[in-house]
């Protein structure tokens, strides 16, 4: 099977259909604003960084918004994620100042951790956001440690981990996941198989070809949800929550989906067919599909939608300008934040 | 006031604090023990070395969680735990394991505060040292100074049951990541330890004998052995400043360079391997800081380049012992 095929075959979703029946006006509102904020920043920060504004490195999540929004909308402030290397979508999802960030990816004194964490490193702990992580697999054993907290402080809050194909295969995700069935713990293990580990297909790296068996192997309960739609990873994610809030211990969701650009940005892409990215961003956009639900079921006029857009458009435009404009870091911030004292 | 082991007075500083402070736990392999044994007890070991006995039954399953064998996902939950709020005790039986779990101190630990915008992450990690126990190459290493040198944690060596207590006090009460490294040939030793509470601050050393003749810098066991030949050649008029830094991250520079501004000779006994290691550190650190006080080459008393052996008679050669203590002072006193 190759990576593209393996995306492409819709998943088992949750339940037929009718996902997210039940949302007010104001849910899906912002659902579909953090969605196209994802995308717009992203869009964004692609031309940005093709232009030389950006240093470092920098993955982006265009395409997998409906992941990281039908999971983070269900929780609050009060509630830990932890994200990867590919980590915007998650922090605009769990409410990190989208000014704030973008100043971090270009580097700026007063970005978002002080220009000292860049694209892959931004963090909101207030925000409940315990940080996008450069290190393939290594959040989800803090996001363990978060759950323990949560479980300790017994006010019902949860810690979830977003974690992708490629981490699936480290053994740091098997250890967590252990440990979180082991202490019972509140934690939501949110998998997003975008299709690709890095420049390899998903489906070589895994050996047993099925994530979610091994999820199982685990003793987790696991709902699978369409990747590239808001509802059905909204309500996947709900009914996993419904245990893992209720001291039934970690549950996981399994999403497929794609990604827009490359690994990074610079990556070539040979690997890819090159048709690949244009068919699903006709055929599968979350955004799109969105859309079409909202003309369909009368949610949302296009006329609201569109007035979203336009707010957004403003929004991710502001966050350049001023990020371009920030004050670059002192040499003495330096040597700031390395210890509370020494 | 009363004697007590440094098995004890570690074990008496967890009780303290997790009775004063709700937000401390620990987690590791075994620190209560006994989970889903034949016998149904429960702290049945009460961590492999015995130091956090008794934990169980006073606090709970929540707050005293006996882990799989899983180092990565214990030091994780730990920084994971600290982000979100607690000031959580991991256990890491032998520093060696670190092997296994090294990101989560290199690379998630170390950063948060520096990549998370002053993030506070305050976790210990406790591991046990040394060599010592023919417990040979994987359960023997000394990782002080390959720790130290990693920017964002703190490195924390006590020689003795006093300094233990008040040294782990202090490590539970910091804002920063803190190892804690245990030596276990330490552990039986005893000293006098109040009962109380109190706490020894981190980058202050303490001048174990004071002598003008030279500067003798050890860490860990091996104070204990620098102070029997420190004291020897007291009685035979040989007098030596002795430094316990007590931690390697940070480090009391001025204690020692005020020493070696007086001696003019500088000793420097320690286990970590020579490479890069302590013991150059602090060389380099007197070469740096007060060349124009030194009279004699500085000299270094480390085990070779190698691995730890099992064998006891080669773990003897190893290790830096008395004679080669006696030996490097006399050398630098007669340069």
């Amino acid at each position: 099977m190759t990576a593209e095929q393996d995306v492409i075959t819709a998943p088992k979703a949750a339940s037929a259909a009718r996902h997210g029946d039940g949302l007010t006006r104001e849910q899906l509102l912002s659902a579909y604003r953090q969605m196209k904020t994802i995308r717009e920043f992203e869009e964004r920060v692609h031309v940005e960084n093709a232009a030389g504004a950006i240093p470092g490195f920098t993955h982006l999540y265009c395409g997998q918004e409906a992941v990281a929004v039908g999971a983070c909308e269900h929780l609050s402030d009060a509630d830990y994620i932890i994200s990867t290397h590919r980590g915007h979508g998650h922090c605009i999802a769990k409410g990190c100042d989208v000014v704030g960030m973008m100043k971090e990816i270009h580097g700026r004194r007063d970005g978002l951790n002080g220009g000292k964490g860049g694209s892959m490193h931004i963090a909101d702990i207030g925000k409940g956001m315990l940080g996008a992580n450069g290190i393939v697999g290594a959040g989800q054993p803090i996001a363990v440690g978060a759950a323990i907290a949560c479980k300790l402080r017994g006010e019902g809050r949860i810690a979830a981990s977003f974690t992708g194909d490629g981490a699936s295969n480290q053994g740091t995700v098997f250890e967590a996941m252990n440990m979180a069935v082991v202490l019972q713990l509140p934690k939501v293990f949110v998998f997003e198989n975008n299709g690709y580990s890095e420049h390899t297909g998903a489906s070589y790296g895994i050996g047993c070809e099925d994530i979610v068996k091994r999820i199982e192997g685990f003793g987790i309960p696991v709902w699978q949800a369409d990747g590239f739609d808001f509802f059905s990873v909204y309500e996947a994610m709900g009914k996993a929550l419904e245990v893992s809030r209720n001291g039934g211990g970690p549950t996981a969701i399994y999403c497929e989906t794609i990604r827009y650009f490359g690994h990074f940005e610079g990556d070539p892409q040979n690997y890819r067919a090159k048709d690949e990215v244009q068919r699903y961003r006709a055929e599968k956009d979350c955004l799109v599909n969105f859309r079409a639900r909202m003309e369909a079921d009368g949610g949302l006029t296009a006329a609201e939608l569109d007035a979203v857009d336009r707010e957004v458009g403003a929004l991710i435009e502001r966050a350049v300008q001023e990020a371009r404009n920030a004050p670059r870091p002192r040499a003495e911030d330096l040597l700031t934040n390395v210890y509370d004292n020494y | 006031m009363p004697k007590k082991s440094m098995r004890e007075a570690i074990n008496e500083a967890l009780h303290l604090e997790m009775a004063r402070d709700p937000s401390v736990i620990v987690l590791g392999e075994d620190v209560s023990g006994g989970a889903g044994g034949t016998s149904g007890q429960r702290d049945a070991a009460g961590g492999v070395f015995g130091l956090t006995k008794g934990l169980l039954p006073k606090f709970g399953e929540h707050r005293v969680i006996d882990t799989p064998i899983s180092e990565s996902a214990i030091i994780g939950a730990a920084n994971g735990a600290a982000l979100a709020g607690l000031r959580p005790v991991a256990e890491i039986m032998f520093s060696d394991f670190i092997g296994v779990c090294f990101d989560q101190i290199l690379n998630q630990a170390a950063k948060f505060r520096y990549m998370f915008n002053g993030a506070k992450a305050p976790l210990v990690v406790r591991m046990t040292v040394g060599a010592g126990r023919s417990a040979a190459a994987q359960h023997s290493q000394s990782m002080h100074a390959l720790l130290s040198a990693i920017p964002g944690i703190k490195v924390v060596m006590p020689s003795n049951a006093y300094d233990a207590k008040g040294l782990l006090l202090q490590a539970i009460r910091d804002d920063d990541p803190v190892i804690f490294l245990e030596h276990k040939m330490l552990y039986n030793d005893t000293c006098e330890v109040p009962d109380g509470d109190y706490t020894i601050p981190f980058g202050e050393g303490v001048l174990v004998r004071e002598g003008e003749h030279a500067t003798v810098v050890a860490t860990g066991q091996l104070v204990k052995l620098a102070t029997g030949v420190v004291d020897r050649l007291a009685a035979e008029g040989v007098r030596c400043d002795l430094i316990d830094p007590r931690t390697t991250s940070p480090l009391d520079e001025e204690l020692i360079l005020e020493s070696v501004r007086e001696t003019g000779r500088l000793v420097v006994v320690d286990e970590a391997p020579p490479r890069c290691g302590f013991a150059a550190d602090v060389a380099a650190l007197a070469a740096r800081e007060a060349f124009a006080s030194l009279r004699a080459p500085v000299a270094t008393v480390t085990p070779p380049h190698t691995p730890v052996p099992f064998a006891p008679e080669l773990e003897r050669e190893y290790l830096p012992d008395a004679a080669r203590v006696e030996r490097a002072i006399r050398s630098v006193i007669a340069h």
